[in-house]
């Protein structure tokens, strides 16, 4: 058993099917669906994505990053200028957005994550109001405007298949070496820095791979609400998917999902109140905090959680006594 | 020449009010590490209560300017005794993403209040232009930059030689230690809280004269950049605070000399980052070696 499930060639196999699978499903949701439902569906794999990338650099590595929506701003409009002003196609324009958002999560992480903690916020906060600013002025993103005649390209089945491999990925990234570094710099700097893990490195690593998230997110968000402005990528936006992140267990990936899915949906929710919803939203937030400060899944560990109930199966079965 | 020395002068106005508010921000940073994402806030309700009491009820600037800080100290305790000390034991970034939950209920509170238009600020009295030499200054620019230099010689003395103060100071560099000494730490925090939201609502009445513009969001933009000025002094140093919020508002207005304006939120977060990678604990911040 252990070794089909540790071949390669089997979760490469396994992986393709589930992305299949999921777009099959996804297929066929989004002929059943009422329009309304389905618009939230992809609100939330969009933000599921946006806060899975967010989870590895803020959840994982312990670098708290305030300007997550500066890169899905730049993924956004870079995909956008690829498909509207150099008409690539659109699965081009999701790589080029991912690649324009970690080509700068890479050169803004190597000078500033010398930075620690309280500094990196707000260097990143800073650094995200400077793109704001910038795609305000520039003439080939529309300026204040905003970006008019992006097609509606996004699909269902595009969103959903990329969720499932981003979440595939990211559990994937969790048990790898790689990932393990990750959490042993935020566990501690030094002391990881001292058994030999290059703490700079790793950062940089969560910095490219958690922006190149947020920069898919944004090419899809683009294409999918048809129109783009600076300031839907305001300072708010970052804080929304770090409040995701948080409320479903900083640096669990089941968590990071849940605390995405209850956060979109809650205004939705909420909607009946009109305009005291952003009041309750703003309450709920702290009522969350005081009374799971570690989030909804915070400290939950998924695997183990399972294994011990398979395992208390087993012992029962064998006439233990619980 | 003469058009630099007078935009000093507007720099200056425009500074005083970024670091009062950094005050705060820098106070409760030194004391408990938090970032109070609802400072912000607390500067518009001061606003809003100065515009009441000024619009409503006429009184003069004075009082308008003691009720805004008035309100907004019992807001700040308010805050504190609410979302942030049920969280003191639990980590720091929950206890952030309940102030984000304050700042977003009370910009709400306000629009539900208020209206989410911007109101102009009643007249509370003349302003004049007096020349001195070359360049010129209002009567309103010599209003703000004297109560906030007042208010900062007033904190100044209280934290360097009262008993309080010297509490305060105590519990910044060592809380456990402070509170085996006999300082009362939760009576500290909450003075803390207390005095740095005063000096928020005190900027907020003074922004709301000096650009006679007060609105619900108001908040959140002059937070980020009076936060950025407290990081650019050296976060938890008070003449840090006080020196990166001049700087930012001096940098501000210089970017609109340059012709630069479009770019003046920039310009200020720009020489921010500059400041950290040079020196990352700000200008007067403290280096800190962290060992295992």
């Amino acid at each position: 058993m252990r070794n089909i499930k540790n071949n390669w060639l089997v979760q490469v196999i396994g992986f393709v099917l589930v992305l299949i699978m999921t777009g099959l499903t996804a297929q066929g949701l989004s002929r059943i669906m009422p329009p309304y439902y389905l618009q939230i569906g992809f609100f939330i794999g969009i933000n599921v994505i946006m806060a899975l990338g967010l989870n590895l650099i803020a959840g994982a590595t312990g670098q708290l990053s305030l300007g997550h929506s500066a890169f899905m701003s730049i993924g956004a409009y870079a995909s956008a200028i690829a498909t509207v002003t150099l008409h690539l196609p659109f699965p081009v324009g999701i790589l080029l957005g991912g690649l324009a958002a970690c080509l700068f999560g890479i050169v803004i992480g190597f000078p500033t994550l010398r930075l620690s903690g309280d500094y990196l916020a707000i260097a990143t906060l800073g650094f995200a109001e400077i793109v704001r600013v910038i795609f305000t002025n520039m003439q080939i993103t529309g300026g204040a405007i905003g970006f008019l005649g992006i097609k509606n390209l996004t699909t269902f089945p595009v969103i959903m298949i990329l969720t499932v491999a981003m979440i595939a990925v990211m559990m994937w990234l969790e048990n790898s070496r790689n990932g393990r570094a990750m959490l042993a710099v935020r566990e501690d700097e030094i002391a990881a820095e001292s058994v030999g893990v290059n703490i700079t490195w790793y950062k940089i690593q969560a910095f490219a791979i958690g922006s190149f998230c947020a920069g898919v997110g944004g090419a899809l968000f683009a294409h999918t609400t048809t129109f783009i402005q600076p300031t839907d990528f305001g300072f708010m936006k970052s804080i929304e998917f770090l409040n995701m992140v948080v409320l479903g267990g900083l640096g669990s990936i089941p968590g990071t999902i849940i605390g995405s899915v209850v956060l979109t949906t809650a205004p939705e929710f909420l909607r009946f109140m009109a305009n005291y919803r952003m009041l309750v939203y703003g309450l709920l937030l702290i009522i969350m905090m005081i009374f799971r400060p570690h989030g909804l899944l915070g400290g939950f560990n998924f695997r183990q959680a399972i294994s011990r109930a398979l395992f208390l199966g087993r012992r029962i079965r064998q006439g233990a006594k619980v | 020449m003469k058009d630099l020395m007078q935009q000093l002068i507007n720099g200056l106005a425009l500074g005083s009010i970024y670091a009062l508010i950094a005050l705060g921000y820098t106070m409760v940073y030194g004391i408990i590490s938090l970032i109070n994402f609802a400072y912000g806030e607390i500067y518009m309700f001061g606003a809003f209560t100065g515009l009441i009491l000024a619009a409503t009820y006429k009184t003069n600037v004075v009082v308008a300017l003691l009720g805004g800080m008035m309100l907004s100290l019992v807001l700040g305790v308010l805050i504190e005794r609410v979302a942030y000390k049920p969280l003191r034991r639990s980590s720091r970034l929950s206890a952030l993403i309940s102030t984000i939950g304050v700042s977003i209920f009370l910009s709400t509170l306000m629009v539900l209040l208020k209206g989410p238009n911007t109101q102009g600020f009643p007249k509370l009295f003349e302003n004049k232009v007096y020349a001195i030499g070359n360049f010129q200054i209002t009567i309103y620019q010599i209003v703000i930059i004297g109560v906030a230099a007042f208010l900062m010689l007033a904190l100044h003395l209280f934290v360097t030689y009262t008993r309080t103060g010297r509490a305060m100071r105590a519990t910044a560099q060592d809380q456990d230690a402070a509170g085996l000494m006999g300082v009362n730490i939760d009576r500290i925090i909450a003075t803390t809280f207390a005095i740095g939201s005063s000096l928020a609502g005190a900027a907020g009445v003074l922004a709301g004269i000096y650009f006679n513009a007060v609105q619900p969001y108001m908040g959140t933009m002059a937070g980020l950049k009076a936060f950025a000025a407290a990081v650019l002094g050296g976060i938890g140093s008070i003449p840090g605070a006080m020196l990166g919020g001049l700087m930012i508002g001096l940098l501000e207005v210089l970017s609109v000399t340059v012709n630069l304006s479009e770019y003046k939120d920039a310009f200020a977060f720009g020489i921010l980052i500059l400041v950290l990678l040079v020196k990352p604990s700000g200008i007067m911040g403290q280096k800190i070696n962290k060992k295992v």
